[in-house]
């Protein structure tokens, strides 16, 4: 298996203040990698700076390709996808043009067959295709913000909280849709705060706390680990619900 | 007062109103998508007007020379900023968009001026030269601020537009010039009398309000366009760069502004200086708009142009303090309506 994504010894910082400090990472081809912990661990600000949103000292590597030097619009053509905490859809546009848009670095020609294979994947948004995108349910707004950055055919989509303020069966069908995306190619670099379903269907783990990746392996040992289970999983019922 | 008069004086106004729906329409788009207040816009005004009736009267424009310079400014910028990265096709691409291009419109310019072309080919020649500095301009201007506050924007827009007028009585002179006519003629109709210019203005500008509409909604860059304004970081996430939309816009507004120019020079003496209060104009009924609506934008421009004609027949000396004084009721109801709000940071 191939590296598509490495990340060695990052910071970052907001002012003074280091959010993330001296983080690696690796996301391998067809792999689903989740980071776990708490809120404020530092997920966000991670996943932000490995898309550029945010400057980050170390080494990210994608594809083989240093990309201190590239942009976010440069990350996106090389195949990086983010669908970011606050999904940032176009609001006032509808479901359709929001997807159009996503296509907006590949040929026009691919896009055609690109929203096809979204529609297949999320049946709900072709059913609302003419509906502005502000006006969809809060999980019908993750579907769209996942179909966007999918439209733009990334080799890497990261997903920062799809599970966040969402019905727990609607939680389901975003996860059944992660590991589906993983069949169909793509890999997965997924943060949660739900880290008892993260662990259940990712490859590879990582647990941050406080800025720092504080334990890293096989999916299944960390979830079978009893630190992470008493301090993660245990409250897991609870957290979920209460968002 | 007669109704002739009357109407009359709402014709006069929906003609000056349809001019500043487009110029409010202009500076709605430029804001929502770069956060930009265009204070220039009526110096598009004044040099689509002016370098209109200078190529009709056998003159060479300046204009034509500063869109040469402000394109190698451009280029230079392109260079400056890709120099850790610098490749072949990016530098051709720049140097034709940015030096060949222009100095094709100069050379054309040139050679056409003194034979004084057709009112057609005055009016492309126009068009494509403020074009060219609205898209210059902001790469010079605009670009390398584009991540700052919306106060140091309009800093820089207040900077540009006195640079833009000083050139303009450079290139133009302290006299004011008039146009030809883009339709000779004219009909009356009832007590009404429609000059063909006046003709020209309407259709003209509806055509433009229904081709902008059409381009919004059905075009991929019309929507990358709306997508920018509506969310940045989501575009940027999509691919979209807000150079690219923030390019479009200002050769939108550039092009509009000088559409407008061109149509109003025919009707009244343009001076260098003249484009500033009309943009002004435009710049009250898209405060009304509220800065972000198309439909509320075009309905006060036709408001403030009535309004206008009235108070030129009854109390010309305040007409402009009328049409200005529109905005004080307008600004304390929206304070009332929304509670502050924080400006975004981004």
């Amino acid at each position: 298996m191939s590296t598509l994504l490495s990340v060695t010894d990052a910071h970052v910082a907001y002012g003074k203040v280091e959010a993330v400090r001296s983080v690696s990472l690796e996301v391998g081809s067809n792999e689903i990698v989740t980071i776990v912990g708490a809120n404020g661990a530092g997920k966000t600000t991670l996943l932000s700076a490995i898309m550029g949103i945010l400057s980050l000292k170390g080494r990210v590597a994608f594809a083989g390709q240093d990309l201190a030097r590239l942009d976010i619009e440069d990350r996106v053509a090389m195949g990086l996808g983010l669908v970011p905490e606050h999904r940032e859809l176009f609001v006032t546009m509808n479901v359709e043009d929001n997807l159009e848009l996503g296509a907006f670095r590949i040929e026009r020609s691919k896009a055609k067959a690109s929203m096809e294979r979204v529609y297949a994947l999320f049946p709900r948004l072709k059913e609302r295709r003419k509906q502005l995108a502000g006006t969809l349910s809060g999980g019908e707004q993750q579907m769209l913000a996942m179909g966007r950055a999918l439209m733009g055919e990334p080799k890497l989509l990261m997903l920062d909280e799809p599970s966040l303020g969402l019905a727990p069966i609607i939680v389901a069908d975003i996860f059944r849709i992660v590991t589906e995306l993983r069949a169909a190619g793509v890999s997965v670099l997924l943060v949660e705060q739900n880290a008892q379903a993260a662990l259940k269907i990712a490859d590879h783990a990582y647990v941050m706390e406080l800025g720092e990746f504080v334990l890293s392996g096989k999916a299944s040992d960390i979830a079978a680990n009893e630190r992470v289970a008493a301090s993660y999983l245990g409250f897991q019922h609870e957290g979920a619900s209460a968002i | 007062m007669n109704t002739t008069i009357m109407l009359f004086l709402v014709q006069d106004g929906i003609t000056n109103g349809a001019i500043y729906a487009l110029l409010g329409l202009a500076l709605v788009l430029v804001f929502a998508v770069t956060r930009v207040i265009l204070i220039p816009q009526g110096e598009f005004v004044t040099y689509g007007a002016l370098t209109y009736a200078s190529l009709a009267a056998g003159q060479m424009p300046g204009t034509a020379k500063l869109a040469l310079a402000l394109g190698i400014g451009a280029f230079a910028f392109d260079l400056f900023e890709a120099r850790k990265a610098l490749h072949g096709r990016l530098v051709v691409r720049s140097f034709i968009a940015n030096v060949v291009l222009p100095a094709i419109v100069l050379a054309l310019t040139l050679s056409l001026a003194a034979q004084k072309p057709p009112v057609a080919v005055c009016i492309a020649l126009s068009l494509v030269i403020v074009a060219m500095i609205g898209l210059y301009l902001y790469r010079v201007a605009f670009q390398p601020l584009a991540h700052t506050s919306v106060l140091v924007l309009l800093i820089a827009s207040v900077g540009v537009h006195l640079a833009l007028q000083g050139l303009g009585l450079l290139f133009f002179g302290a006299e004011g010039q008039r146009g030809p006519a883009v339709l000779s003629g004219a009909f009356t109709a009832g007590a009404l009398r429609f000059t063909g210019q006046s003709i020209t203005v309407y259709a003209i500008t509806i055509a433009f309000i229904v081709a902008l509409w059409l381009f919004f909604g059905l075009t991929l860059y019309g929507k990358v366009l709306r997508a920018t304004a509506v969310n940045r970081l989501g575009a940027r996430l999509a691919g979209i760069r807000t150079t690219l939309s923030g390019q479009i816009a200002f050769l939108l507004a550039s092009v509009i502004g000088a559409l407008s120019g061109i149509l109003i020079v025919p009707i009244t003496t343009l001076y260098y200086d003249s484009g500033f209060l009309i943009g002004l104009k435009g710049f009250v009924a898209a405060i009304i708009g509220g800065l972000v609506s198309y439909p509320l934008t075009a309905v006060a421009a036709l408001v403030v142009g009535i309004v206008e004609a009235f108070s030129s027949f009854y109390a010309s000396n305040y007409k402009e303090v009328i049409v200005f004084m529109l905005l004080i009721p307008v600004l304390l109801l929206r304070s009332l309506a929304a509670p502050a709000v924080e400006e975004e940071k981004d």
